[in-house]
């Protein structure tokens, strides 16, 4: 086997193997865990790396294993799924170390950091899958993955949570099985491709096609909260920070928008999408789905929950500018992929924080507490305002190209629901800033568990994860010009996807 | 009417009738002995209809031979069922029971 | 016992009786020894059959039609494939189970036995009347494996059993009786030829009698009656092996017939088992998400997999769909003897199988835990499982054939076993009232419940090797 077949299944095995291995340790082995997680997070990184330079350079990495007659598992590392591979990889070793602040002395660790490193690897199986059957494989596993994690708690609310979010995403994983065994049914194969493979069928197939887009979109529209299939998001928040990083930032909603992409440009083609008259729904339903998720945060105390719904708001912002035919929409959509991954991250972690530290889970419980926590709070205030599309945040960058694709496209009502949406963020982030940073702390905090000591106000694990991908946000905002920020990625594979060598 | 044909409408009834007898009745000895008339009925179609040349058969013969095995070693099995569930529903055990 | 074909048959019935003489203790390793030559013999036969087509052995040097001719073709070899392995798997965890002194060890290592030879002869056997003959055997072995427990209910679940068995193998023999009446022959090479869409009337009433003592037997939707109490109440490695294996004879059974000889009759009844089949999938599913413990929901699991099954009769017209029956088979019968060996490493943890019961015990015994996760994701068709295949099989099947309703029964039966599946596995996570008593289990139970299911699983990646073999016809 060649480096450039192993190197996609070593990227898979980075993480799977320190999962497997962690299972099997006692409990008690707190050392060798915290070990192999950190040692299978930084081989990813490593490996990931070497990969990109590869893609870069315009090297081809791919491996294939047929399971059936006419059905292969084919995973291929190429340039979209460097961006979602990248953005895991980083994400997961920061959420890692938080994690491990996090859980310092809860119980099933080890059960914990067990399925976290399948969640990833289920999460590089669907970045780079190399057709859509692949891509469902690891989209179920995902699923079952994360499921342990969400009710890691075992409390009637995780419960609770835990199986309406496996209602929903095992329901819509049966809903894109069948697209996905019928498109297999009317192509012949799955395969992802520059331009599309559904092009090649006659016009005689458009009805079938378009009833295919839309089981297709579903399925994967639960996993990326579009509304209506959005209900399970807001009720996961009852899992751990950590986790809720995870589905947020990480790995689940994002799988689902980076399903969306493929499927637009790489299963149906844009040019064929735009053509089936497909795309103007989906920008409708995105644009339904921004307006919503900001509506009902504006309305949650919870502030988990105000996150939650915030998410699906912002996720749509990726299927949006999928939805933008042409070029500059795309390059706004798939940076908001990466952009949304490291503001979203770090305002959980500064919620997780805020609970861990002080046992505060409502905004207006938050009263002051950028004196008690003024690190905390200033990341939490860096990406919330990244959130709004802020100057020199990463969130402006997003907002830009969005705009400008939508002009591009002659979609100008596009433009009039982003500047909503911005207003709805500053309506539901700005009191909470307002409210952390001016109002009067109380006398007492409600349970507070880790007590300041000198500068540090809470345990450094769970302060130095927020603080960089804080930091990240401004740097993605201010840098985006440079060759190596993700807006110049995105844009190299908006040239792959629109230029496309026949 | 040939005998062998005589010999298979036989065999058609008597399977209806323990058919009906296995499915229908409650007793579990009255469906054992049902179940007994439906094996010969089948026996009977399969030595009457093969006959039809008036040259016997030694096949079907053959079978029958090892079908009328293999049900006596249903009827014993079910027997020893039907008296096991028996003692264990007076509560006493049958005297072979040591295990 | 140069032959695999012979020794697959003898070795079992050699064992069989050893283990009867030797008693439950050297009579497991006599029983081990057995089983593993036959995993040996089974892997060679498959790898002559993929290479070389299909073997064949005539008893003592007899040719039919008075003397036995045994043959194996892909089908054949693949299910003595699974037949062999799982027993052994099956064997390892009944070695360990009995030696706490269950009731039932005196009796199944001889009856183990002798259900095994009667299953690997049903698989070679040739000509209708032998499988008649091995049909019994397997039904009468299996009887006695329910009833070895002893006690009351297992005794009424086993007669109940017993009976519906034999009207089962009644009909059969009764429409062998009817096919030879008019051919003069039970052997199914030379009656494939004969039998046309013109044949007379008598025929079809052969085979129509045929089918449904076969469907008695396999449990099929509304004959499932004796299912569940027989399953349910055996066990943990009887109900194992029933579930696993017993079933899927008679189904082998109608399907061998159905794309053999009956071919030309078989297009008229095609719907009728799959609308049986979609039944028993909603009707057993519900079941099983209703069941309050953990056996009887595995059983009626058992009755909705099943169902699968039948789904494939409208769709034989396409490959992909005998190459979902025969998948589902292989993972079902993989899936359910680890669920069922699951489930007794639970009721010998806790002394209880009530579903709610888990709570406390689950989170302690993570192997087993995790063997039920997988076995799960086979029910269920969760890729990428060897039930995932099979599911993805049936409906390109239906899609290619335009019969959309069989794929969304498919998809529809998927998430119903997911419900059932994950009521069992949340109890893992759910707050474990304190101090519930867990006894200690050998660990050989719960790693051969987890081989089992990793099987099931592992499967779904070696799909092209198992459909390879089954393309092998006669």
């Amino acid at each position: 086997m060649s480096m450039h077949a192993w190197l996609p299944l070593a990227v898979l095995a980075s993480s799977l193997v320190p999962g497997l291995v962690i299972f099997a340790l006692p409990e008690s082995w707190i050392g060798l865990r915290t070990a192999l997680n950190l040692l299978g997070a930084l081989v990813k990184l490593v490996l990931v790396g070497l990969l990109l330079a590869g893609v870069a350079a315009g090297e081809q990495y791919g491996f294939r294993h047929a399971v059936l007659p006419g059905l292969e598992l084919a995973f291929k590392a190429d340039a979209l799924g460097l961006l979602f591979i990248s953005l895991s990889a980083v994400l997961w070793l920061f959420t890692t170390l938080y994690a491990i602040g996090y859980l310092e002395g809860a119980p099933h660790r080890s059960r914990f950091f067990g399925f976290f490193s399948l969640c990833v690897t289920a999460t590089m199986g669907i970045a780079m899958a190399g057709n859509l059957f692949t891509f469902f494989v690891f989209y179920e596993l995902l699923t079952l993955a994360t499921f342990p994690l969400v009710v890691h708690r075992g409390t009637p609310a995780a419960m609770h949570g835990g199986t309406v979010y496996l209602a929903y995403t095992l329901a819509g994983g049966a809903v894109l099985l069948a697209g996905i065994v019928w498109l297999h049914h009317l192509v012949g194969h799955t395969e992802f491709a520059h331009g599309g493979i559904a092009a090649a069928l006659g016009p005689q197939y458009a009805g079938q096609l378009r009833i295919v887009f839309l089981l297709l979109i579903a399925g994967v529209g639960v996993k990326a909260a579009l509304v209506p299939l959005h209900g399970w998001l807001p009720r996961a928040m009852v899992a751990p920070a950590p986790v809720s990083a995870l589905l947020h930032a990480v790995a689940v909603v994002k799988a689902g928008a980076f399903g969306i992409v493929r499927i637009v440009y790489e299963v149906y083609g844009v040019e064929f999408a735009q053509s089936l008259g497909l795309l103007f729904p989906l920008a409708v339903a995105a644009a339904v789905t921004i307006v919503w998720g900001s509506l009902r945060a504006l309305f949650q105390d919870d502030l988990k929950k105000r996150l939650a719904f915030s998410t699906v708001s912002q996720v749509a912002y990726i299927a949006l500018g999928v939805a933008l035919f042409g070029p500059i929409g795309t390059i706004g959509g798939l940076v908001h992929l990466v952009h949304q991954g490291i503001m979203k991250i770090t305002l959980f972690f500064c919620a997780g924080n805020y609970a861990e530290t002080l046992g505060l889970h409502k905004v207006s419980e938050l009263s002051g507490v950028g004196r008690r926590m003024p690190a905390t709070t200033l990341a939490f205030s860096i990406a919330a305002l990244g959130m709004m599309g802020a100057p020199l945040t990463a969130g402006a960058v997003s907002k830009a190209w969005l705009i400008e694709g939508a002009r591009a496209a002659e979609m100008e009502w596009v433009i009039g629901v982003l500047w909503t949406s911005s207003l709805l963020n500053a309506a539901y982030f700005l009191p909470i800033l307002w409210r952390a940073w001016f109002r009067p702390p109380p006398a007492a905090w409600p349970d507070e568990h880790i007590p300041a000591r000198g500068r540090r106000e809470t345990a450094w694990l769970l302060l130095v994860p927020p603080l960089v991908t804080a930091a990240a946000v401004v740097v993605a905002g201010v840098f985006a010009a440079a060759d190596w920020s993700p807006l110049a990625w995105a844009k190299l594979i908006a040239a792959r996807e629109y230029v496309t060598p026949q | 009417m040939t005998s062998g044909l005589l010999f298979a409408l036989v065999g058609v009834a008597l399977f209806a009738l323990g058919l009906a007898g296995l499915v229908l009745i409650g007793d579990v000895l009255r469906r054992i002995l049902a179940f007994n008339l439906m094996g010969s009925g089948a026996f009977l179609v399969l030595v009457g209809l093969a006959q039809r040349n008036g040259v016997p058969d030694a096949v079907p013969q053959a079978m029958v031979l090892t079908g009328i095995v293999v049900a006596v070693a249903a009827t014993a099995l079910a027997l020893a069922l039907a008296r096991r569930l028996d003692a264990q529903r007076e509560g006493a055990l049958p005297e072979d029971e040591d295990g | 016992m140069a032959d695999p074909l012979v020794g697959l048959v003898l070795l079992p019935l050699g064992w069989a009786t050893l283990a009867f003489v030797l008693g439950p203790g050297r009579g497991a390793w006599a029983a081990l020894a057995g089983i593993a030559a036959q995993a040996w013999l089974a892997w060679l036969l498959a790898a002559q059959v993929g290479a070389g087509g299909t073997a064949r052995h005539a008893v003592g040097g007899w040719g039919a039609p008075l003397g036995i001719d045994l043959a194996a073709d892909g089908l054949s070899a693949a299910l003595l494939l699974l037949t062999q392995w799982l027993a052994l798997g099956v064997a390892l965890y009944a070695r360990s189970y009995f030696a706490a002194g269950d009731p039932a060890r005196r009796y199944f290592w001889p009856l183990a036995g002798f259900l095994l030879a009667g299953l690997n002869a049903l698989f070679v056997a040739n000509d209708l009347f032998n499988l008649y003959v091995t049909l019994e055997l397997v039904g009468l072995a299996a009887v006695g494996l329910v009833a070895a427990a002893g006690g009351e209910r297992q005794i009424a679940a086993a007669l109940r059993y017993l009976f519906a068995a034999l009207a089962g193998s009644g009909l059969y023999l009764f429409g062998v009786a009817l096919v030879y009446g008019v051919y003069g022959t039970v052997s199914i090479a030379t009656l494939a030829p004969l039998i046309t869409p013109e044949a007379p009337r008598l025929v079809w009433i052969a085979g129509g009698l045929m089918a449904l003592g076969l469907v008695v037997k396999s449990a099929l939707f509304p004959f499932h009656f004796w299912l569940p109490p027989a399953h349910g109440g055996a066990p943990a490695p009887v109900s194992a092996l029933l579930s696993a294996l017993v079933v899927k004879a008679s189904f082998y059974l109608l399907l061998r017939l159905w794309l053999g000889p009956f071919a030309p009759l078989a297009p008229a009844a095609a719907w009728l088992p799959a609308l049986l089949g979609a039944a028993a999938i909603f009707w057993g599913s519900w079941r099983a998400i209703r069941a309050e413990r953990l056996k009887p929901l595995i059983a009626w699991s058992t009755v909705a997999q099943l169902g699968y099954l039948f789904l494939i009769f409208p769709l034989l017209a396409v490959p992909a769909a005998f190459g979902a029956g025969v998948m589902q088979v292989f993972a079902h019968a993989l899936a359910k003897a680890a669920l069922f060996a699951a489930a007794g490493v639970f009721i010998q943890a806790t002394g209880q199988d009530t579903v709610a019961g888990l709570a406390g015990a689950a989170a302690r015994l993570p192997v087993t835990l995790f063997a039920i996760g997988l076995a799960g994701m086979t029910l269920a068709g969760l890729p990428p499982s060897a039930g995932f295949l099979a599911k993805w099989q049936l409906i390109e099947a239906a899609l290619a054939l335009g019969h959309w309703p069989i794929a969304v029964v498919a998809l529809a039966g998927g998430l119903m076993a997911a419900v059932y599946v994950f009521r069992v596995l949340r109890q893992a996570f759910c707050l474990a009232p304190a101090g519930a008593p867990v006894a200690a289990v050998p660990r050989a139970l719960e790693w051969t419940a987890f081989a089992l299911a990793a099987a099931s699983v592992l499967l779904g990646f070696f799909g092209v090797d198992l459909m390879t073999l089954i393309e092998v016809r006669a």
